[in-house]
């Protein structure tokens, strides 16, 4: 190993950032894929897959990636919500891997919200 | 750039597993053979990723995980509950409720780490880095600014400039003393002398204090880091870290820690082009409370017995080997790469006019949540003790709290309301010293207290000065006599003018500082004391020859549970009757107390 010069640090913090950003619980957007046993019947994993995929790919470091129960929705799954920072989250359904992808160039990416796959804006309230 | 690292970035999930010397007592490591298994099953170990951290602080509800990027704080883990865990928050998203935490007292879970008080109320500086990187991964230390602070001082500042930014910092020795740290280095560089050493006193020996081994095990590089700055400081090219022997876990992520540091260069010589050449030895320490003290430290390395000198000459002067030598905490050491990153003006703009910045605490003994905190300086001890620590358990009455360790004082709930800095504590009789808080509830003792910690100072006094050899044992031989109920009321007076002579007679910190918690007890408890001796009572019931064990007839179901568990045969009695306890049987070890459901053994 060459020793390090100031430079470096720079470097390796660079391709550490997504681990970094990660554990600071810090990102651009987050993506929430629903993963009850509906979802995960319905295809759940192969939208997590493809997410991963994506990410890793395209070497994307501010985007947290993370899963949680049914939305209740159990017909239209899978589902996606897809939360930019600052903004409201929208819930994605009835998800196939080239729609995710699709939502993930133009929405997470892009900023712009795929309508045609959206189903509503907004997230419900918490009593 | 190492492939662990890099493998890293792909995760979804990870699972900071606490690996700090409690959490892995409490199986911790095998929880991650466990955990890796379970996901391998589900197919989700692409996805997940386990990472060992360094101490997370809530030890008392170890083993605990949190899962980032969510943090979601899980504890009291155990290796059956994994399966479920992984098939419902991993697969399925559902964080489990029941491994989450609920505050004392209250009934919802709070799921979130940041939400939790005892976490929420804290500001990290030297512990910045627990439980969010892997410590034995170099390039997440770096991640996280590692070594930044390093490369500044080498390329932007003069090693005056250094010591200007810490002064005017305001960072104070973290290891008891609370020296100036910006001072202390320039009077090791104006000190003549070519070679000159740098010291890291890692020999944390209070009892109940343990922040030192927790910030070498989750962050040693900081440690490293700190200390390469001090040398470039003050004009030093090798430093020392004189670590306990007692302390494997944390000398095996700092041997690594070294290793992987040099291999990067970041050790050795010509660090980052320049030329600024330093390395670090590692020194182990045999477990001498002595070696805390600086002379004695340098003695040891040199191979001689851990026993102080008079200073001055101070080590600045003349330390290892006749050297020049700075010597600091591990504390002190891991402040020094925030404040040269972020400024002096941002760490003192923490804390009180004359204590800057924040201090690791260890909170142990009665206390709800057992951990290590680090909290602003000047913070009120009600805070510590109640809003982070969680209060007193079993609905007990608080009634002192030991600071400083062994030669700090007991500081009882009239002063709880004080604000915590290095001179509020020596004006009610304690200090700061490395940190240690042993809170105590009303069944403790002041007077057993005092024998206890004179005890410890018995026993480890090195015996070089007479005053704390022998006027130690004096104090003790008193405090057992007051303890056995045969004290006299002239024994008050003895005590203080003892502890006075004590105080003025010893060398080093050890023997000036002995008589603190005598004369702190004495100070807020008389009361306890005058029991002891006028009225061959102990109030709280724990010095055994002053009281009596009996059952409450009127509580007393004659379930026959004490009966039968009393290991002297000392209790009488038919089933549904109320028994009795036979007094010239009983040994008075509070077993009946402890197993009996209805409260009705009385201690008087």
């Amino acid at each position: 190993m060459a020793k390090l010069s100031i430079h470096d640090l720079d470097r390796i913090s660079e391709r550490v950032k997504r681990t970094t950003l990660l554990r600071e619980g810090a990102g651009r957007a987050k993506i929430t894929v629903h993963m009850g046993t509906c979802g995960i019947a319905a295809g759940a994993r192969k939208i997590m897959n493809t997410l991963m995929d994506e990410i890793a790919e395209r070497n994307i470091t501010d985007v947290i990636l993370t899963s949680s129960g049914c939305a209740g929705l159990c017909s239209r799954e899978p589902m996606a919500t897809v939360e930019i920072k600052g903004e409201a989250p929208v819930k994605y359904v009835d998800l196939t891997t080239d729609k995710i992808k699709r939502i993930f160039e133009e929405h997470v990416l892009g900023g712009k919200i795929v309508e045609e796959y959206a189903l509503a804006r907004g997230s419900e309230r918490m009593s | 750039m190492n492939d662990q690292v890099q493998e890293q970035n792909k995760y979804r999930l990870h699972c900071m597993l606490c690996a700090g010397t409690a959490c892995v007592s409490m199986k911790s490591l095998r929880l991650k053979e466990v955990l890796e298994e379970e996901l391998k099953k589900h197919d989700l170990d692409k996805e997940v990723a386990v990472v060992l951290t360094g101490c997370n602080g809530f030890c008392a509800v170890g083993p605990i995980m949190t899962v980032m990027p969510d943090g979601i704080f899980y504890h009291s883990l155990t290796e059956e509950i994994i399966p479920h865990l992984v098939e419902e928050h991993f697969l399925k998203g559902r964080p489990v409720k029941k491994l989450m935490f609920t505050p004392p007292e209250e009934e919802e879970v709070v799921p979130k780490m940041s939400d939790i008080d005892f976490f929420s109320r804290q500001t990290l500086v030297a512990l910045r880095n627990r439980g969010l990187i892997d410590p034995e991964q170099i390039d997440e230390y770096i991640a996280r600014d590692g070594y930044k602070a390093l490369a500044k001082a080498l390329s932007e500042m003069t090693p005056e400039d250094i010591i200007e930014e810490i002064k005017k910092s305001g960072l104070r020795g973290r290891g008891g003393g609370g020296f100036p740290t910006g001072r202390k280095w320039e009077f090791c560089k104006n000190a003549p002398g070519d070679v000159k050493y740098i010291i890291c006193n890692c020999d944390e020996g209070d009892p109940g204090a343990y922040m030192d081994r927790s910030i070498v095990e989750a962050d040693p590089h900081a440690v490293l880091e700190g200390m390469a700055i001090g040398a470039r400081a003050i004009g030093a090219n090798e430093a020392y870290v004189y670590i306990r022997a007692e302390y494997p876990l944390a000398m095996k992520r700092l041997m690594l820690a070294i290793e992987s540091a040099k291999e990067y260069g970041l050790l050795g010589d010509n660090i980052f082009g320049t030329d600024f050449c330093f390395d670090v030895n590692i020194c182990h320490g045999a477990g001498a409370f002595v070696c805390g003290e600086e002379t004695s430290l340098i003695a040891s390395i040199e191979g001689r017995p851990p026993e102080p000198r008079q200073r001055p000459p101070f080590p600045a002067q003349s330390g290892l080997w006749g050297k020049p030598t700075n010597i600091n905490n591990v504390e002190t050491w891991a402040n020094v790469p925030s404040i040269i990153n972020r400024g002096a003006d941002w760490f003192a703009g923490m804390g009180t006019e004359t204590s800057k910045g924040t201090k690791v605490f260890s909170l142990v003994g009665k206390i709800a949540n057992t951990g290590l905190i680090e909290v602003p300086m000047g913070i009120t001890l009600r805070e510590i003790i109640f809003e982070i620590g969680g209060g007193i358990p079993n609905g007990k009455k608080f009634k002192a709290v030991q600071t400083g360790g062994p030669s700090g004082g007991c500081i009882p709930a009239s002063l709880l309301d004080l604000p915590i800095d290095y001179e509020s504590l020596n004006e009610v009789g304690s200090m700061m010293g490395s940190g240690g808080m042993i809170v105590m509830d009303e069944d403790t003792c002041m007077v057993d207290v005092a024998k206890y910690f004179i005890d410890f100072c018995v026993d480890e006094s090195c015996g070089k000065c007479s005053t704390c050899r022998d006027g130690s044992k004096v104090l003790l031989d008193i405090l057992e006599r007051i303890c056995h109920g045969e004290g006299k009321e002239e024994d008050l007076d003895l005590l203080e003018e003892l502890s006075a002579a004590i105080k003025d007679g010893s060398m080093c910190g050890l023997g000036q500082t002995l008589p603190n918690p005598v004369l702190s007890t004495m100070k807020y408890f008389k009361d306890e004391y005058l029991a002891h001796i006028r009225d061959k009572k102990c109030p709280a019931g724990v010095c055994k020859a002053l009281i009596q064990y009996c059952i409450d007839p009127e509580k007393c179901t004659g379930c026959t549970l004490c009966m039968r568990r009393c290991p002297s045969s000392a209790i009488v009695g038919e089933k549904k009757q109320p028994h009795k306890i036979l007094l010239d049987k009983c040994t008075k070890c509070g077993i009946c107390r402890d197993v009996c459901k209805f409260d009705c053994i009385i201690v008087e």
